[in-house]
């Protein structure tokens, strides 16, 4: 029977890589996958491709490869990562030129390419909005780029031309990991089953971390041995789909049922329908058992055939942000903070523009939820502004309104901070799948 | 009781779509959380923060629900000018439920 192991380098794109290192040189893995893109880092990064043809990958990608190309070399571990963000190909020359130096000869790196529609979202303004039902059109102008949530067959593809190191844009995070058990063990849609059992695997290691430990933790409660140290997470599967995700013995954190099921439902909706390019994952009936301490098979992951239409993210130009934080402490500290909360608002209602959205709130009383809590017993407070408008300049205004306080406000007011940020949304479309071309590039070092 | 002292969370984002599991440290207590922490209360819960409807899913064999929330925050990460614009923290207050 055969068995690989699959390891998670990275569950985000600033992640560690203490953990991902230790699991190359102490995990006997087959796989190590780097799951690096969040729904707007694509958008950003097609930002910095714009300003520099060279840039737009992830820029962590040279620091992690310096680290782990020698590692995949000798041990012979397949490294797939979407690092490639908004420039792939720019991403793969990196690695390529990084191997060469460091003399580690006959490395195939492989690029996977067809996401980025930026160039053909054009033809594409009469499709709905998912978020809004609004049609495309609506952000014409506004839009700066347009990405492909691909599946696992370019990685599929780039494995059987033999390659060490396999480069992406944006692939759905479950496909990185379900692909080399499509490879490895010959899976296709006429087993669907074996594919929802790829993708619950996938979509518990891709964030890493958060499936051993992190993430996890409520001193008294739940209680996350050596968090410190945590260990990134791999699985061990077999042709048939059985399998179990733990973690090096050495290491910190904990693989648990209970972790497991927090990271099971982290962030879908209908555990029937979970929708990825390669297929409607089911996972409601998915259960965890402890093999030993650290050690948790699933089963019960079932799907049904993808769907025929492939998801985008369109990023577009949406205002600026403007914010401003200032603290007060001591006696009385809620009321000072109040008072400057209502002189912050009254100087910005009088400004010659329009602010889209304005929030002010206290951090420490409502800034994270509007309830209504006791206001009488805190030691210290902190005002925070922010609003969205169409310009920079009026975006400084609003931070700068907080920043005046400390001569302009109530007593004692401290550690004012500020910032102004361009505001890159994103919304999604859904267009048919025939539309996209993937296809896949080798380099040998 | 508190759900804090029965149950466990995590919270995730998707748009402006926010998703919070609970889980019951034991299955036993799956049937009081069905019953008490149903898709209203949990609605009415959030009050202003959740505007659009909740939906509560349930997978009886790990002891646990997931609660779909729409519209539910701010226009979601990329657009928000809240502070924590994932809406990761909003789990941890529907622990101070009392059931």
């Amino acid at each position: 029977m055969k068995t690989i192991r699959i390891g998670s380098g990275a569950g985000y794109s600033g992640d560690r890589l203490e953990p991902a290192i230790d699991l190359m040189e102490n995990g006997d893995l087959d796989y190590i996958c780097f799951e690096c893109l969040a729904e707007r880092t694509i958008a950003l990064a097609q930002k910095s491709k714009q300003a520099d043809e060279n840039k737009g990958y992830n820029e962590l990608l040279q620091y992690r490869m310096e680290q782990v190309l020698p590692l995949a070399h000798t041990r012979k571990i397949k490294v797939i990562t979407n690092m490639g963000a908004a420039n792939p190909l720019a991403a793969m020359n990196t690695v390529v030129e990084l191997g060469r130096t460091m003399g580690l000869t006959g490395l195939k790196v492989a690029v996977v390419l067809g996401d980025d529609i930026s160039h053909s979202i054009g033809n594409y303004l009469d499709f709905k909005i998912l978020e809004t039902g609004e049609s495309l059109n609506r952000l014409k102008d506004k839009i700066l780029s347009a990405n492909v949530y691909l599946g696992s067959d370019g990685i599929v593809e780039a494995l059987a031309k033999g390659a060490d190191i396999i480069i992406t844009g944006r692939v759905a995070d479950p496909s990185l990991f379900l692909a080399p058990m499509v490879y490895e063990f010959g899976w296709d849609s006429r087993q669907i089953e074996k594919i929802g059992i790829g993708t619950l695997v996938g979509h518990l290691l891709e964030c890493a971390g958060q499936v051993t430990g992190g993430y996890f933790a409520d001193p008294g409660k739940k209680e996350v041995p050596e968090l410190w140290n945590l260990g990134f997470p791999f699985v061990e599967i077999d042709e048939n789909g059985w399998g179990h995700v733990t973690k090096l013995k050495n290491t910190g954190g904990c693989v648990t049922k209970a972790t497991c099921t927090e990271q099971l439902l982290y962030e879908i909706h209908d555990p029937k329908k979970y929708i990825t390019p390669d297929c409607i994952a089911d996972f409601s009936n998915v259960e965890f058992i402890e093999v030993e301490k650290d050690k948790i098979s699933f089963k019960g992951a079932t799907a049904q055939s993808a769907t025929d239409t492939f998801k985008v993210s369109v990023g577009y130009q949406n205002g600026f942000l403007g914010e401003g934080q200032i603290s007060y402490g001591g006696s009385n500290c809620i009321q000072r903070a109040l008072l400057a909360k209502e002189i912050v608002k009254k100087r910005l209602a009088q400004m010659p523009f329009e602010i889209d959205e304005l929030r002010l709130e206290l951090i420490g009383v409502n800034s994270l939820l509007d309830q209504s809590g006791s206001t009488s017993s805190f030691s210290e407070v902190r005002l925070r502004v922010a609003g969205r408008t169409q310009h920079e300049e009026q975006a400084r205004r609003i931070a700068n309104e907080v920043e005046t306080l400390y001569t302009n406000g109530p007593a004692g007011g401290g550690g004012v901070s500020k910032k102004v940020e361009e505001i890159i949304s994103i919304a999604s479309t859904l267009i048919p799948k025939k539309d996209i071309a993937v296809f896949v590039e080798c380099n040998t070092i | 009781m508190k759900l804090w002292d029965i149950a466990h969370t995590r919270t995730g984002d998707k748009g402006n779509i926010s998703n919070i599991s609970l889980i019951a440290y034991d299955k036993r207590h799956f049937d009081l959380i069905k019953e008490r922490v149903t898709a209203e209360t949990v609605k009415q819960w959030y009050g202003a923060q959740v505007k659009g409807e909740v939906i509560r899913y349930e997978l009886p064999q790990l002891g646990a629900f997931n609660f779909v929330m729409y519209d539910a925050l701010e226009g979601g990460v990329t657009s928000s000018t809240a502070l924590d614009k994932h809406g990761k923290t909003l789990g941890a207050y529907l622990l101070e439920m009392t059931v």
